[in-house]
């Protein structure tokens, strides 16, 4: 079968693998159908995870055609066509019990920190992923979901991450009626969180980024106010002047390990791998949360210790929420959503690339060509 | 940077999903006594063991279900082998592991010539999307590496004809 293949550092090729077999009873093999790129994707691709072997497929958000169940699988049934979330979760260790479906403790042998992820690195638990023409689903029971006959497949695949994830960056901001909400990243998370926050009754949301196609697309999706942190100075001080200097109610992190707009923290977490990622949105927005309010962090960091200000942490009594997406956890209110219209995540696909073409597809997404805001990768067809 | 959006509750699905009582918000604590605290849960079935898996030494036995992408093999998987029997609290774990990943994309263009498959550098780097795409800058960026390039060359050179 045709599958991606991770080479090393900004390298990835498309391959022919051997096709992928049941090794567990609660396993499935799924014939894919659509899979994207993640921005957390690209920590891989620029070699920033530890543990990422050359060899791996990538690809944690995907929807397939079950064709294979283990004995032990009940629910699913060959021919079923699901959408499978990030998360590999077994749905009965003590964290699952408590829905924290990413931080399965029966998943990722290579660390505890966090559960099993499809593709991604061995950090991750050293699943293959889905950017291929089949991947094995463990805990078939579990995590796949089978996609609504009304439901349109594009929203499907982006209801295995972006919108849950951008849904749970609100959720955990305990955002309340008349909050301000500034969001630092316009990816297609930070877009869908913007847009999640009003769902919660939010009365003002900011979205900060650098690229000003995606600023003009998230003013319009979500809408909301949206500025080019290029264009600011100091974005705190922006963000400071914009809240009646008080800050925000507020803060979502979006963005993660690749943040721009510091040269010291680009340096330390994008090119010389010395802390888990640069810290610059987390630490702005540290910074433009008001005292007493709410940080919610998505975007992914490195196992490492990264330089952030702990001391104003501490200092302005902010209270932190952050986590993997726990997927099967939102999914039957994300789906109602999606049903109704109130979500219309497919508005976010900016490209449908062939999976043989994968290393281009990867290339656009990373360096932001051709207004790019979210690509999906299309197997051929069987 | 007044305000812009001035009536939030003509957005579609305003205020659906508010929650007073999602504060503080989760995750959070459920506080059922079994579920919090029991390490003894029915566990799955243990897969079989067809590759060699390294194991977190903070788990006290491998979780039921694993990956078997790209078993450590070579240098590479010596220094994995040797990072995992420190925890994923110690450098001594995490940075062996990011100096293994270099060597192993090394040692896999070592593979592909082997077996007769050199790797298509400019391919797999996605420069034909750069050409399609960003032209300039591809082209710009190139020029400046292999001036930088022919430099250190050159002051090789000339080092190594003042010692001689």
């Amino acid at each position: 079968m045709l599958a991606m293949n991770y080479r090393g550092p900004l390298r990835v090729r498309i391959d022919e693998k051997p096709m992928p077999r049941i090794l567990h009873p609660e396993d499935a093999i799924v014939r894919v159908t659509r899979s994207c790129i993640c921005g957390s994707d690209l920590h891989l691709y620029n070699g920033s995870v530890p543990d990422t072997r050359p060899g791996m497929t990538f690809g944690h958000e995907f929807t397939g055609v079950v064709v294979e169940i283990g004995g032990d699988v009940q629910k699913l049934k060959v021919g079923d066509h699901v959408l499978v979330p990030f998360n590999i979760a077994c749905g009965r260790c003590v964290f699952c019990q408590q829905e924290l479906y990413g931080n399965c403790h029966e998943s990722n042998p290579q660390a505890t920190a966090v559960g099993g992820i499809f593709g991604y690195s061995h950090t991750g638990g050293g699943h293959e992923g889905g950017q291929a023409e089949y991947v094995r689903v463990p805990y078939a029971d579990v995590g796949p979901t089978v996609i609504p006959d009304d439901m349109d497949p594009d929203d499907a695949v982006l209801l295995t991450d972006v919108v849950p994830t951008g849904y749970q960056a609100a959720e955990m901001g305990g955002i309340q009626k008349g909050d301000t909400v500034v969001v630092f990243g316009a990816g297609p998370v930070g877009i869908m969180a913007a847009r999640c926050a009003w769902l919660f009754g939010a009365g003002r949301v900011i979205v900060i980024d650098e690229l000003d196609y995606r600023l003009d697309f998230v003013r319009r999706y979500a809408p909301c106010e949206a500025y080019n942190f290029r264009s600011m100075g100091d974005p705190v001080l922006f963000l400071k002047k914009a809240t009646d200097w008080l800050g925000a109610d507020v803060c979502i992190d979006a963005v993660g390990a690749e943040a721009a707009g510091n040269a010291m923290q680009t340096l330390l977490g994008r090119k010389l791998f010395m802390q888990g990622g640069s810290a610059t949105a987390l630490h702005w927005a540290i910074n433009s949360v008001r005292k007493g309010g709410v940080l919610s962090i998505v975007g992914v960091y490195g196992p490492i210790g990264t330089l952030v200000p702990i001391g104003n942490v501490v200092n302005k009594g902010i209270t932190i929420r952050a986590n993997q997406a726990s997927v099967k956890r939102l999914l039957p209110r994300l789906i109602e959503h999606v049903r109704s219209g109130v979500l219309r995540p497919r508005e976010l696909i900016t490209h449908r690339i062939p999976l043989e073409h994968v290393s281009d597809a990867y290339r656009i997404f990373s360096a932001k060509l051709n207004h790019c805001i979210k690509p999906v990768l299309i197997p051929p067809a069987k | 940077m007044n305000q812009t959006i001035k009536d939030p509750e003509a957005i579609p699905g305003w205020g659906i999903d508010a929650n007073p009582s999602n504060d503080p918000a989760w995750p959070i604590k459920i506080r059922d006594g079994a579920r919090v605290h029991s390490a003894l849960w029915n566990r799955p079935p243990q897969q079989a063991a067809t590759v060699e898996v390294l194991v977190s030494n903070e788990y006290p036995h491998l979780p039921a279900v694993t990956g078997v992408s790209s078993p450590p093999s070579g240098l590479s998987g010596m220094l994995r082998r040797w990072a995992f029997r420190y925890s994923e609290s110690s450098y001594g774990h995490w940075l062996p592991l990011m100096l293994a990943d270099r060597i192993n994309a090394f040692e896999g263009i070592i593979l592909d010539v082997i077996k007769g498959r050199p790797p298509h550098f400019m391919a797999e780097l996605g420069w034909p999307a750069e050409w399609r795409y960003n032209r300039l800058n591809l082209v710009l960026r190139n020029l400046l590496r292999l001036v930088l390039l022919a430099a250190v060359i050159w002051g090789i050179v000339a080092l190594c004809r003042r010692h001689a």
